[in-house]
């Protein structure tokens, strides 16, 4: 059995999730996350400038949990430096694996943190991160190409 | 006993709807008391040893065999070799079967990935091509044009008899006589389908049928690879160790005659009683009055879904002849949204692929929701999934129309 009023707060956000569903022009990434399991399959669109988020959007389908987690990412992280964004993905990681995190990380996270139970649905969890795990890996590539 | 009181796990969770069957069957008390019995008094090693127990062991253990031949209606051609579950016994086909470079393997496109995955690195590791067997997602009969796939080079076809994600029941015996014509053999996945219907390999005439104990009121950890022998002089040991061996040297061994041959190590002789004892319950209740009340819930099913206006039911229609399942969508919900909001309720399904990626893929279907059904389903069992997905379109704010 899972924590209703979690799940139900969460499908809210979905229903209201479409904003930041959407292609972007001038895009500099586009990452695709998958999750075999629920057949989640999203990509993450971002225009990074200036180690800046300018903005993001997310395209393709998944259930209610990956797309209101995508889009809840997307509304925090636009208008973030790559640092800071890395860092909140790292909070929600910890946070999903149900570990506790500091209040300062809780206060950033705002509305991510209606996934604070996730870890208790484990058949689930990887729905909610899997547009963090999008992101993680668009940072990572960004510093790649900074590298070379 | 009414079937509901037979299933201890319906005391220890009395509000539990499990419509989930068709991953894993829940286990009758005689089938569990069986297997306590033979941990608690008649335990040993078969095979291996002279003193009494360990005869008796052996002699238990062969019974079971002899017991899932007959259900099977095997004949006298074929064997049973014991394998882990029905993956493991497509994995020992898949590994063993000598395939040269230029066969081709054909494979139902609606076949689980335990049949599909073993196969395609079987192709790979040999040379030899895998091609698919394109079906409909609705009927299970074959045109001559579908069947074309099968020809002079084709090796081995290998299809589900009832298939996991939708349903559909195969007429398995056209393919057989095709493939005849070309001299390939014919591996038929039969675990949505022992258990639920009377199963005869000698009427299919395949070559090999693999079926999963726990699938049908038996014990996870035991599984069946019926085989004809003809096929399995063919093939080489699959894995190797104690109790396939007749005489082992330094550098070379001779191997135990078949089915032993391909059972290496100690066996899961308490899987095997457990999976005689399955088959026993099976027989006492009927398998024809199971089958029978099996498609009175699958019919219930289909009827109560497809007048629900949110709901679009896949699979074979309403008068055919099918798997006791049902795949179905929910407008605006994805499957696992659907099946954690029906959990919420005490209400087992699954929602997914359903380990067919390939027939979803060809289906265009992301994945879907599927109830199954077994001796234990009730109509209540039905009304009170049609009740949970009111209740999941209300949390996702439609409202009944
Ligand atoms: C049609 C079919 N084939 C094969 C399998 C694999 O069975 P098991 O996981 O017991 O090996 C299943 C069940 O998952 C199935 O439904
Ligand atoms: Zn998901």
């Amino acid at each position: 059995m899972t924590d209703h009023n979690m799940y139900s707060e969460i499908i809210l956000m979905h229903n209201r999730s479409g904003h930041n569903r959407h292609a972007l022009s001038g895009e500099t990434h586009a990452e695709r996350g998958h999750n075999p399991s629920c057949g989640d399959d999203l990509t993450l669109h971002l225009r990074v400038v200036d180690g800046i988020i300018e903005s993001a959007s997310y395209t393709g389908s998944g259930c209610a949990l990956s797309q209101a987690s995508i889009s809840i990412m997307i509304d925090l992280i636009t208008g973030m430096d790559l640092d800071s964004a890395k860092n909140m993905a790292n909070d929600f990681f910890d946070m999903a694996r149900g570990e506790t995190i500091s209040p300062e990380a809780e206060e950033a996270l705002q509305d991510a943190m209606a996934f604070q139970n996730i870890a208790k649905m484990p058949a689930r969890t990887k729905c909610g991160t899997l547009g963090w795990h999008c992101l993680t890996a668009s940072i990572a590539e960004t510093t790649a190409d900074d590298v070379n | 006993m009414t079937w509901r009181e037979s299933f201890p796990i319906l005391k220890a969770h009395p509000d539990l709807i499990y419509l989930d069957h068709a991953a894993t069957a829940q286990k009758p008390q005689v089938v569990i008391d069986r297997m306590t019995a033979w941990y608690e008094t008649e335990n040993a090693s078969p095979n291996r040893g002279a003193y009494g127990l360990s005869a008796s062991a052996t002699i238990t253990y062969e019974n079971a065999r002899e017991a899932v031949l007959k259900f099977i209606d095997a004949g006298k051609d074929a064997t049973a070799v014991f394998t882990k579950n029905a993956t493991e016994a497509l994995n020992l086909v898949a590994y063993a079967y000598p395939f040269k470079p230029g066969d081709e393997i054909v494979v139902a496109i609606s076949a689980h990935h335990s049949v599909i995955v073993p196969l395609q690195i079987a192709a790979k590791r040999t040379g030899a091509v895998l091609k698919y067997l394109y079906v409909d997602g609705v009927h299970g009969d074959f045109s001559e044009q579908m069947l074309a796939v099968i020809g002079p080079k084709t090796r081995l076809v290998a299809l589900p008899l009832i298939d996991n994600a939708l349903g559909v029941l195969y007429d398995v015996e056209t393919v057989v006589k095709k493939a005849r014509q070309h001299g390939a053999a014919v591996l038929v996945d039969a675990a949505q389908a022992v258990g639920h219907r009377p199963v005869s390999m000698q009427k299919l005439d395949a070559d090999f049928l693999v079926f999963s104990g726990h699938k049908m009121y038996g014990p996870q950890g035991i599984g069946v690879l019926a085989a004809k022998y003809e096929q399995l002089e063919q093939m080489t040991p699959f894995l190797a160790g104690g109790d396939m061996i007749a005489y082992v040297t330094e550098q070379s061994t001779t191997y135990a005659p078949i089915p032993k041959r391909f059972e290496a190590g100690t066996q899961n002789v308490g899987g095997a009683v457990g999976l005689d004892a399955a088959i026993q319950w099976i027989d006492a209740q009927g398998i024809e009055r199971i089958a029978e009340h099996e498609a009175a819930m699958t019919r219930y099913a289909l009827l109560r879904l497809s007048e629900h206006p949110a709901v679009t039911v896949l699979g074979p229609k309403l008068t055919m002849e099918r798997g006791a399942l049902v795949s179905f969508e929910v407008e605006g919900i994805h499957p696992h949204d659907m099946a954690t909001l029906l959990d919420q309720n005490g209400i087992a399904i699954r929602a997914g692929h359903h380990c067919c990626q390939p027939y979803m893929h060809h289906l265009d279907k992301a994945g879907t929701c599927r109830a199954s059904f077994s001796a234990f389903t009730e109509e209540r069992d039905i009304d009170a999934l049609i009740m949970g997905i009111d209740h999941a379109r209300k949390v996702f704010g439609y409202d009944r129309s």
